[in-house]
């Protein structure tokens, strides 16, 4: 079969804040760049994300990168990546003017400079006074951040593969990546794009758990690609969970309906964070309040007919307070579930939110992985940026407003470390074949025809197993069980058919290979959860309620091949300032 | 403006949030087949709309200007069901 073929110095897979900001910097430069969408580029889950963009613009009160740098490093239990984190917080100024210059409509203060609003986990002076960090673009800054990146890109005229579904990586048996496989989802036909660089940008995995905030997209598929390449990620136990989403569904209840006097109750009625936690109750850390809920569920005092959620109380504050404080909320429960929580409890459930963990990277954007000299040598041609990548900012949890920060520094630097290797590898490697053919097999499998299991059945097999063994109620037993079940599923994988064959928007067969993806990366989450016998960040253990640097400040590293676990150690050198070394985290 | 096929829109109601992934997608998986030739030329025209607008129309927030939209927004929330 022949197959169109393509040539570009950058493939960048994915369409979000991170591709669509590498691949400006790399237009700009005037090199030769094709960004892959398996959806058009403005519905990336970029669009998702409200809150802003943290940067210490002091421009409400006193502020200092390195004082935002203290509070990343705090905010990721000392997991993170100190290089990394120094790196971004003195990047994040300038960047945020760049993205302002370039078309951001920031929302802005009397005087004319950008607004910045408080946000938890800031702090001034190293732990002191609340910080007003983050800059927001009203209640949309990730959609405007998309937007304009993508009106740029089209000016520098950046080539963009809409509506293409990425199959696999090629890699030669040197280890260079030399692009990849694609798969036009109108047309059905698979090309290859060889590229001399490639760019996964693709996004987290919220999918894997029923659960959950994220959009339908969010399959892990960049991560899945680099797990079959043979490179492993990174940290995958670390997954930050919300612990209000309604049940069943997971769009996000916030914080503000406990805030404003909300509270929980089981089937019994009763207020049960009254007995997890004493004083704060209901505003206790989003950790304590979520395994809560998990522990009513399990011990059998859930409400429903399956007694799988618990109740969120507004009803007692009257339709006045829930009207003016707690709009969105109420637009929320109406359309979702037909009730007024004027009226009635809400049914809720914690709801996996973000990836904090994915493909290795330092911070110019390089894959980096143990390859025989290191724990940390580049894997030539490929990059990773935004949360399909771990560089690692996050650590053991995320802090609000970092995530925007982190895609469009990163996509940045990856963008300028591009360029450099470019202007050192002028000519495309021969392409290896035996790595094409690898790819075209993984679409071919799907044309096998007859009976056999639903992917969407096995798919919400896989989500349910992943909310239940290694949600947020997690111990040795429980995750070894979820181990031994999403093996024993991945199993099935092979008996899994497809019913449409046809050519045109085949969308069971681009649903198929995302299913595929998702167990890859749910096996290498529920795998990393058990091998971490310790709690830190958003990963907790109730066997191992304890954060212990001893043993366990480092990261994960999972692999495809025999499941096997690695670890390195975790960057505690930043490149200017002193260490932060580990302290007990109190807010 | 044509009509696409159900495979080719449905794959447009993939989008950058859940809520407008819950709602889009429950829509045409459930009422495709019973929609008339206006409503389907009317929600083909809809997902073309932004996704942060979309989300204000569909959450009830924002009242769309054009008034053909209106009919088939109350048909999308009617869908969902608990």
């Amino acid at each position: 079969m022949s197959i169109p073929r393509k040539r570009f110095d950058t493939l960048v897979i994915g369409a979000g804040g991170g591709g669509l900001r590498a691949a400006l910097q790399l237009s700009q430069a005037e090199a030769n760049v094709a960004v892959v969408s398996k959806v058009f580029p403005t519905r990336s889950h970029t669009v998702a994300a409200q809150g802003g963009i943290n940067a210490a613009l002091a421009n409400v009160l006193p502020d200092n990168w390195h004082w935002h740098m203290y509070d990343t490093v705090k905010g990721s239990d000392y997991l993170g990546d100190q290089d990394a984190i120094e790196y971004m917080c003195r990047a994040a100024s300038h960047i945020v003017i760049e993205l302002e210059h370039a078309g951001v409509p920031f929302s802005r203060l009397n005087n004319g400079k950008i607004y910045q609003r408080a946000f938890g986990g800031q702090s001034q002076d190293f732990g002191g006074e609340q910080a007003a960090r983050t800059c927001a673009a009203a209640d949309r800054t990730g959609h405007a951040i998309l937007h304009t990146l993508y009106q740029q890109n089209i000016r520098a005229k950046t080539h963009f593969f809409d509506e293409f579904f990425a199959i696999d990586l090629i890699k030669d048996e040197e280890g260079y990546i030399l692009g990849a496989v694609i798969l036009s989802i109108e047309t059905g036909e698979p090309y290859i794009i060889e590229a001399k660089t490639t760019l996964l940008a693709t996004g987290g995995a919220g999918q894997i758990f029923r659960t959950n905030t994220n959009a339908r997209i969010n399959t892990g598929d960049g991560m899945a690609m680099a797990l079959r390449a043979d490179i492993p990620i990174q940290d995958m136990e670390f997954f930050q969970f919300h612990p209000t989403g309604i049940a069943g569904k997971g769009m996000l209840i916030t914080e503000g309906a406990r805030g404003e006097g909300g509270f929980l109750v089981n089937k019994n009625g009763e207020r049960f964070m009254e007995r997890y936690a004493t004083h704060a109750k209901d505003l206790a850390s989003r950790d304590v309040v979520s395994r809560s809920i998990a522990i009513e569920v399990r011990e059998g005092r859930g409400c429903g007919p399956k007694g799988d959620h618990v109740l969120l109380k507004v009803d007692h504050l009257g339709a006045d307070v829930v009207a003016k404080r707690l709009p969105g909320i109420r637009d929320t429960v109406l359309t979702f579930l037909h009730m007024d929580p004027v009226e009635k409890p809400i049914p809720v459930f914690p709801t996996a939110h973000y990836t904090m963990g994915g493909i290795p990277t330092n911070r110019y954007g390089q894959v980096v992985a143990p390859l025989g000299q290191g724990a940390e040598e580049p894997i030539p041609g490929l990059y990773a940026v935004g949360e399909c990548a771990c560089v690692s900012v996050h650590g053991a949890n995320r802090l609000g407003g970092n995530s925007l920060l982190d895609i469009i520094v990163f996509g940045r630097a990856a963008g300028n470390d591009i360029i450099d290797f470019l202007k050192e590898n002028r000519f495309h490697r021969p392409l290896d074949e035996g790595s094409v053919d690898q790819a075209l097999s993984r679409l071919a499998r799907w044309d096998q025809r007859g009976e056999g299991e639903s992917v969407d059945a096995l798919r919400q097999e896989l989500q349910q197993t992943m909310e239940d063994y290694c949600g947020v109620f997690r111990e040795e037993k429980v995750l070894q069980e979820g181990v031994n079940k999403v093996k024993a599923m991945e199993a099935r994988l092979a008996a899994v058919r497809i019913q449409d064959h046809s050519s045109v928007f085949n969308t069971q067969r681009i649903e198929a290979m995302e299913l595929e993806n998702l167990f890859d990366v749910a096996l290498a989450t529920v795998t990393s959860a058990l091998a971490r016998q310790e709690s830190r960040g958003a990963h907790s253990r109730v066997d191992y309620p304890e954060r212990d640097d001893e043993h366990w400040l480092k990261h994960s590293l999972f692999y495809k091949k025999d499941h096997r676990l690695d670890f390195k150690p975790v960057r505690t050198k930043p490149l200017s300032v002193d260490s932060f070394p580990p302290k007990p985290r109190v807010y | 403006m044509n009509t696409l096929s159900k495979s080719r829109l449905a794959w447009r109601c993939r989008r950058g949030m859940l809520e407008l992934d819950y709602l889009l997608q429950n829509f045409i998986n459930t009422q495709y087949e019973i929609l008339g030739p206006a409503d389907l030329k009317a929600f083909q025209h809809l997902l073309e709309t932004p996704d942060a607008l979309l989300l204000e129309y569909l959450m009830g927030r924002t009242i769309p200007v054009d008034p053909v939209f209106c009919d088939v927004i109350q048909k999308i929330r009617a869908a969902v069901t608990y």
